[in-house]
């Protein structure tokens, strides 16, 4: 189990890195325009949000609320702390009044 | 190197660093999240700081401490990551002039502490004034130090905190990418893609077994941003 974790660890560090490093001595040759371009610049946004749908949704109605309250602030103050926050409050709330 | 240059990198350096502290703050915190589900997961706090000094990626270390359950995906895992950072490519190559004129040992060692944080703030700066990569270190370095401050005073919290449950905290996690998903939103443009991403990523979750959903959504959605006709939304937006 040790050894396992440390090599998910190194694998995904190695990964990370040569993605890094990798960007800028492919800097010349990479597409500036275009579809290729266009997909990369799409990818960090639709990866986060099919992280969060199915988790959103598998929590019920209360998660649901808290994730929409958790976006609408987000969008209006930018603050991911006191976004993040007010989720967490909105779940701790719902479990507090269902005891 | 003669002195002056040296004493130039070194303001640089604390420059980068001073300029980096408003973000820092919120690393730590969200960092602390990350400490709690870890703890809870039962990574051990020497484990947890080798992934952040090595890895040093906020969204692909939350991906990893969620899909760690015994034994572990690695295979799933280390794809995981390399999709989710497939933007540090595009973060890679946009440093490019910056880098202009340094040795290539000199570019391999300081591309490791390029994070989200310390790689937009050194951007926003470069436009204005003469920064050099040693502004952009000093970021990393204070980004780097929040990071590990948070995750091991949260690491320890979760091992205080008997019932996270009862506080919400196993949702911390959806609300941190939830509140971080908005930085990513470019308007109008995005609706039909996102929602695209939603639906993959629901139905994969359904009938597709392990992690994969996140891929499934995540370049499901991407693609259909590349291949919806570009330009109308584009003249609109400015």
């Amino acid at each position: 189990m040790i050894e396992r974790t440390y090599f998910v660890i190194a694998a995904a560090a190695v990964v990370t890195y040569c993605l890094r490093f990798g960007g800028l001595l492919l800097a010349g040759r990479m597409p500036k325009t275009g579809r290729f371009k266009r997909f990369m610049d799409a990818l960090p946004g639709t990866i986060l949000l099919s992280l969060i749908a199915p988790a959103a949704l598998a929590g019920g109605v209360w998660s649901l609320l808290a994730t929409a309250a958790t976006a609408l602030c987000s969008l209006k103050t930018g603050n991911v702390f006191i976004s993040m926050l007010l989720g967490v409050a909105i779940i701790a709330l719902s479990r507090w009044l269902a005891l | 190197m003669n002195n002056a240059s040296l004493n130039h990198n070194f303001t640089q350096l604390r420059a980068g660093f001073l300029a980096n502290l408003v973000v820092a703050a919120s690393v730590g915190a969200y960092g602390s999240v990350l400490g709690l589900l870890a703890a809870k997961k039962g990574i051990g706090w020497g484990a947890l700081l080798t992934m952040n000094l090595s890895i040093f990626a906020g969204s692909a270390q939350f991906v990893m401490v969620d899909m760690w359950l015994p034994p572990l995906p690695i295979a799933e895992i280390t794809l995981a990551v390399l999709v989710i950072n497939m933007r540090y490519l595009l973060i890679g190559a946009s440093l490019n002039p910056l880098f202009s004129g340094t040795s290539l040992g000199h570019r391999a060692l300081f591309m490791h502490l390029v994070a989200d944080e310390n790689w937009a703030i050194t951007m926003a700066r470069f436009h204005r004034q003469k920064i050099t990569t040693y502004f952009l270190l000093g970021g990393g370095c204070c980004v780097q130090l929040a990071w590990c401050g948070g995750t091991m005073v949260g690491h320890r919290l979760g091992a205080v905190i008997a019932n996270p449950e009862k506080f919400g905290l196993d949702f911390a996690f959806v609300a941190v990418f939830t509140a971080l998903v908005f930085s990513f939103w470019r308007g109008k443009k995005d609706i039909l893609p996102w929602m695209f991403t939603v639906f993959l990523a629901i139905v994969g979750e359904k009938f597709v077994p392990g992690k994969w959903y996140i891929l499934i959504g995540g370049i499901g959605g991407a693609l259909c941003t590349a291949l919806l006709p570009e330009g109308k939304d584009e003249g609109k937006e400015k």
